[in-house]
């Protein structure tokens, strides 16, 4: 069922083309504006900064055509401490420099997290039958390096395969520690639990296999996020509606937030992200899942390009047993708030005081 | 008078035998070899190195934790000096000096070597960029800048005074010592809490970190120390005096000894609960899973340190010079080990996850390695070489003609 090479079906029918919301972006008028500009200060750059451009060009490993774009984006603020226009400016740069080297019209939404907003989520643990169906969805939706190297390969969720522990008759007789004459334990009990490598990238005939139970992870999008904290340039913060995002291009590359990262969620292009043109996704969010760069940090961040248009995310949307909810922690009317206010739920890793947005339930 | 300074200086260094322009040649080579592999990483990206998305740092971060300590160990020759006013180590302290902003400045070539956009550093630097106070990170680059200053500051002002023979102005220079021995602490004790700090790695998350690290610092900085000081005597007509290698090797030692008493400590109380958050130690001392890459580097460095310790007890050792070196090295390789191969890359394995993986450092990292240390002995030859021109009288203002007048 479960397959590790081809995207699954669930993702193809779901093609962000489709998205009924028109991305911020779109407006032509400001796109012509704006280019005339950047056409003039190109030309200017290119004169003036030519010696430079050859460092900067060698640094970042650009084209031409790119360079001058490439200029600009360099040299732009932290996300969160740009006025309104150079977000428009730093935005429309962006769809630029994607259109062009993707060979398609691609939008950078940015628009902003809208009050009365915290989004949650929940995963029913019984549910989940280890598919990993929103693994490619997620890797589809947001535009995930794809390649054949081990470090060209970037998921977002993994989902853990657990075996099952169990007592045995014949281990009866086996002490702890073992070998030694004084027995302060027993040893009967295979421990459940265990991850040994690679052990999320499992590939069965068929799920659920009956000697495994599967654990989903990613970001939790903690309330106190360690990963935040740590970071020297604050280049990744809490959005106001929750999500925790990272401005990639202020990112320095110094992988402290992965230290950090109780829950193993951030990911590091170790290369230039290895993504088919014909797979772009184009619907991107700047904060979400615009294309990465070399040498940045990526991560979970809970489809901002969808969820903030009022549309589940990827992984949600693609779960054929519905294990996955999502919703708005602040209405009480949401499947999310109803659960954390029924169901028993949980939280990973409770006693690191990181409050994830994320919970998992039983039912 | 700073453009004869300057042009006397650099006279001085140029001028060399066979020996020592095949030494500079030797180190440039290889720093070519890391400037090429510096250019791989910017262009192919980190995926030339062996970090993984589970190993995300690796020696690079290792090698960059050590020189901070072998920074903070110049502290040892300058504090007996100046507290003290230890006669033997006040002759040499400019030395010291100069060990500490050589170690700095390979630290800051570390910290390029293992980012992913060294292009951006300039987002960590206000007005244009961001200075993060949370960030620890934040913290150990002010810290390190500020030491690289005050060092410089410190060292070439006591070198100026000499060249010119005015008498150092002791108003303002004691005080900055001062300030500088206290600040060698803390470089150290920052970048402990950049590991320690992470709850997410139980391998680093422990309070012993800053006093293990400080520990390890003064004895690995001191055996570098020793050796430097023992070519010294050997190569140039500059002598350091007996005292001054004496005291150095009691505090190698005694720092060599806490860090060997930490270390156990450390191996007792995790392994007697044995929870999942020794599994970092346990797959560092025995392997976990089949997977046992490090094994071999846990204990060739107990035995290299064990072994140092032990024999710097025997005065067969301890006052023979020339087979001091040993020791020496062995400390000195030692904690190299324990702190890069035995600390760092453990935290990662297994990952906040549970996932054990293994990490093979690639052919380009160790190049990348041995330039950056390469490029470090080629700054010290320079720095040493200048200030020991200063300290003889062979550097002085008005040249050797007009010092006979």
């Amino acid at each position: 069922m479960a397959n590790n090479d081809t995207p699954c079906a669930g993702t193809a029918q779901d093609r962000p083309s489709d998205c009924p919301v028109q991305p911020a972006s779109a407006d032509p008028a400001a796109n012509e504006l704006k280019t005339t500009r950047r056409d003039f200060l190109r030309a200017g750059g290119m004169l003036s900064l030519s010696s430079l451009m050859g460092t900067a060009a060698l640094m970042t490993q650009s084209d031409d055509a790119n360079a001058a774009v490439e200029w600009g984006e360099h040299f732009q603020k932290n996300y969160r401490l740009m006025t309104t226009e150079e977000k428009n400016e730093a935005r429309l740069r962006l769809e630029r420099r994607y259109s062009d080297e993707y060979g398609k019209k691609v939008a950078v939404d940015t628009t902003e997290a809208q009050p009365g907003m915290l989004m949650g989520y929940a995963l029913n643990i019984r549910k989940c039958i280890g598919c990993r169906r929103c693994v490619h969805a997620c890797v589809a939706e947001n535009n995930q390096s794809r390649g054949p190297r081990p470090g060209e390969k970037i998921e977002w969720i993994q989902v853990l395969r657990m075996e099952r522990g169990k007592f045995e008759q014949e281990k009866m007789n086996h002490g702890y520690p073992e070998g030694l004459g004084i027995q302060v334990g027993g040893n009967a009990y295979t421990p459940a639990g265990q991850v040994l490598e690679g052990q999320y990238h499992y590939n069965p005939k068929a799920v659920p296999e009956a000697d495994a139970t599967y654990m989903p992870i990613a970001c939790m999008q903690c309330e106190k996020p360690p990963c935040v904290k740590v970071c020297p340039v604050r280049t990744t913060y809490r959005e106001g509606d929750g999500p925790v995002v990272i401005d990639y291009n202020w990112c320095i590359g110094c992988k402290m937030c992965m230290n950090a990262c109780p829950y193993w969620a951030r990911r590091f292009n170790l290369t230039t992200p290895v993504l088919p043109k014909e797979e772009m996704n184009p619907v991107t969010h700047y904060l979400g899942n615009r294309p990465r760069m070399r040498g940045v940090v990526e991560k979970c961040h809970w489809c901002l390009q969808r969820t903030r248009h009022n549309r589940y995310p990827a992984c949600v949307e693609v779960c054929p047993v519905g294990a996955r909810k999502f919703g708005n922690l602040l209405d009480p009317e949401s499947e999310v708030s109803k659960i954390l206010e029924r169901k028993n739920v949980f939280r990973l890793k409770a006693e690191l005081n990181t409050f994830p947005k994320f919970f998992y339930f039983y039912d | 008078m700073l453009t004869s300074f300057l042009t006397d200086y650099a006279r001085y260094v140029l001028k060399g035998g066979k020996q020592f322009y095949t030494w500079m040649g030797v180190l440039s080579a290889f720093i070519l070899a890391m400037l090429f592999v510096f250019y791989l990483q910017n262009t192919d990206g980190l995926i030339v190195t062996g970090m993984t998305s589970q190993i995300s740092d690796g020696l690079y971060l290792a090698n960059l934790v050590f020189l901070v300590g072998v920074a903070a160990g110049a502290v040892t020759i300058v504090f007996p000096a100046y507290v003290y006013h230890h006669e033997g180590m006040h002759k040499v302290a400019v030395l010291g000096e100069m060990l500490a902003i050589t170690a700095v400045i390979m630290v800051m070539v570390f910290v390029f070597a293992h980012m992913g956009r060294p292009d951006r550093l300039w987002h960590m630097i206000p007005p244009r960029g961001i200075y993060s106070f949370s960030s620890m990170l934040g913290w150990d680059v002010m810290v390190l800048n500020g030491y690289l200053i005050l060092n410089f500051v410190c060292g070439f002002y006591y070198l100026w005074c000499k060249y010119t023979g005015n008498p150092v102005n002791q108003k303002w220079f004691i005080p900055l010592v001062y300030v500088a021995i206290a600040w060698a602490l803390s470089i150290h004790t920052v970048t402990a809490f950049l590991m320690a700090n992470n709850p997410a790695r139980p391998m680093w998350f422990h309070s012993m970190m800053p006093i293990r690290f400080i520990a390890t610092a003064f004895a690995a900085g001191p055996a570098l120390i020793i050796l430097i000081f023992l070519i010294i005597r050997k190569n140039t007509k500059f002598w350091v005096d007996d005292s001054a290698i004496k005291l150095l090797t009691t505090i190698v030692q005694f720092c060599l000894g806490i860090a060997i008493f930490l270390t156990l400590s450390e191996v007792v109380i995790e392994l007697y609960a044995r929870t999942e958050h020794a599994n970092g130690l346990y797959y560092l001392m025995f392997g976990l899973h089949g997977l046992t890459a490090l094994v071999p580097w846990f204990w060739s460095s107990v035995v290299l340190m064990i072994g140092a310790f032990v024999m710097f007890f025997m005065p067969s050792f301890r006052n023979d010079f020339d087979k001091l070196r040993i020791p020496c090295a062995m400390a000195f390789a030692g904690i190299w080990i324990e702190k890069g191969m035995g600390l760092i890359v453990p935290g990662y394995i297994p990952s906040p996850i549970g996932e054990v993986t293994e990490y093979h450092p690639s052919f380009v990292e160790w190049l990348m390695v041995l330039g950056i240390w390469a490029f470090g002995f080629f700054i010290l030859t320079i720095l040493l070489k200048g200030a020991i021109g200063i300290l003889l009288g062979e550097i002085k203002h008005g040249g050797p003609a007009a010092a006979v007048k």
